[in-house]
């Protein structure tokens, strides 16, 4: 039962995903809202609202300096976990041949 | 890896190697304003430096930094970044806001520096990463 709930979800949301799409913007689509409002924003004024000569920079670090600091604590997570994970893994072939614990 | 992998010819290619991977990671770090770049590639160039010096010479590698001690410093880096926005707001700036910092520079050159000490703290967090990872992985041959 749970499973055919799990499949059924998982389809409606594939066809949500698909019938989605079409309402999307043309890839490249220079009418599109993001290249209408956005991009213009950035290229004629990110150099006098944040003095970096570099947009991607600006953006990067300026316009959304909260999306970076999500990234690098992504990154930090992930580091962890893997660290975590592979240290416990080696705890536990440790344990189960000899016996002997430290 | 703990054993010693290297022989004279990578030894010898490698010694060449890193310097200039790190000097070309600084590189990347400090122009990463001006030109493609910034802390997340600059973090993967010193990461790789340290992890070639770990493939190559094994446990009397010059650059070694234990697991832990990587995780320590990748926490260290994700801190930095956070200080940083915490700064402004303490210095009546939104989070972030670079042009609050009480120097006697430009605007431009305020938001330059704001932005070179968040890349500082993501070129430590993403080397440090890199490091534990292969630390994490190679340890296990000590099973």
């Amino acid at each position: 039962m749970t499973r055919f709930i799990s499949f059924f979800g998982l389809g409606l949301m594939t066809l949500m995903l698909f019938i989605t799409t079409s309402g999307l913007p043309v890839l490249f689509d220079p009418e599109s809202p993001a290249a209408l409002h956005v991009s213009p924003r950035y290229i004629e004024k990110s150099h006098e609202e944040t003095g970096s000569p570099n947009f991607v920079t600006a953006v990067l670090a300026d316009y959304r300096g909260y999306d970076t600091l999500g990234e690098t604590t992504v990154i930090f997570t992930a580091g962890l976990a893997t660290v975590l994970l592979l240290r416990a893994a080696r705890k536990d072939s440790d344990r189960i041949p000899g016996g002997k614990e430290e | 890896m703990n054993r010693r992998f290297g022989t004279i010819v990578l030894g010898t290619a490698f010694r060449f190697l890193v310097p200039f991977i790190m000097v070309y990671g600084m590189y990347v770090l400090m122009h990463g304003e001006y030109s493609p770049g910034g802390g997340f590639q600059a973090g993967a160039l010193f990461g790789i430096a340290v992890v070639l010096d770990r493939l190559v010479q094994g446990e009397e590698a010059m650059l070694s930094i234990s697991g832990t001690k990587a995780v320590i410093l990748a926490g260290i880096g994700t801190f930095i970044y956070g200080f940083i926005g915490v700064l402004t707001v303490l210095l009546n700036g939104n989070f972030l806001e670079y042009g609050v910092f009480p120097l006697d520079m430009i605007e431009g050159e305020r938001h330059a520096l704001g932005i070179l000490g968040i890349e500082i703290g993501v070129t430590i967090c993403v080397m440090a990463t890199i490091i534990a990872i292969f630390d994490a992985l190679t340890r296990r041959e000590e099973w």
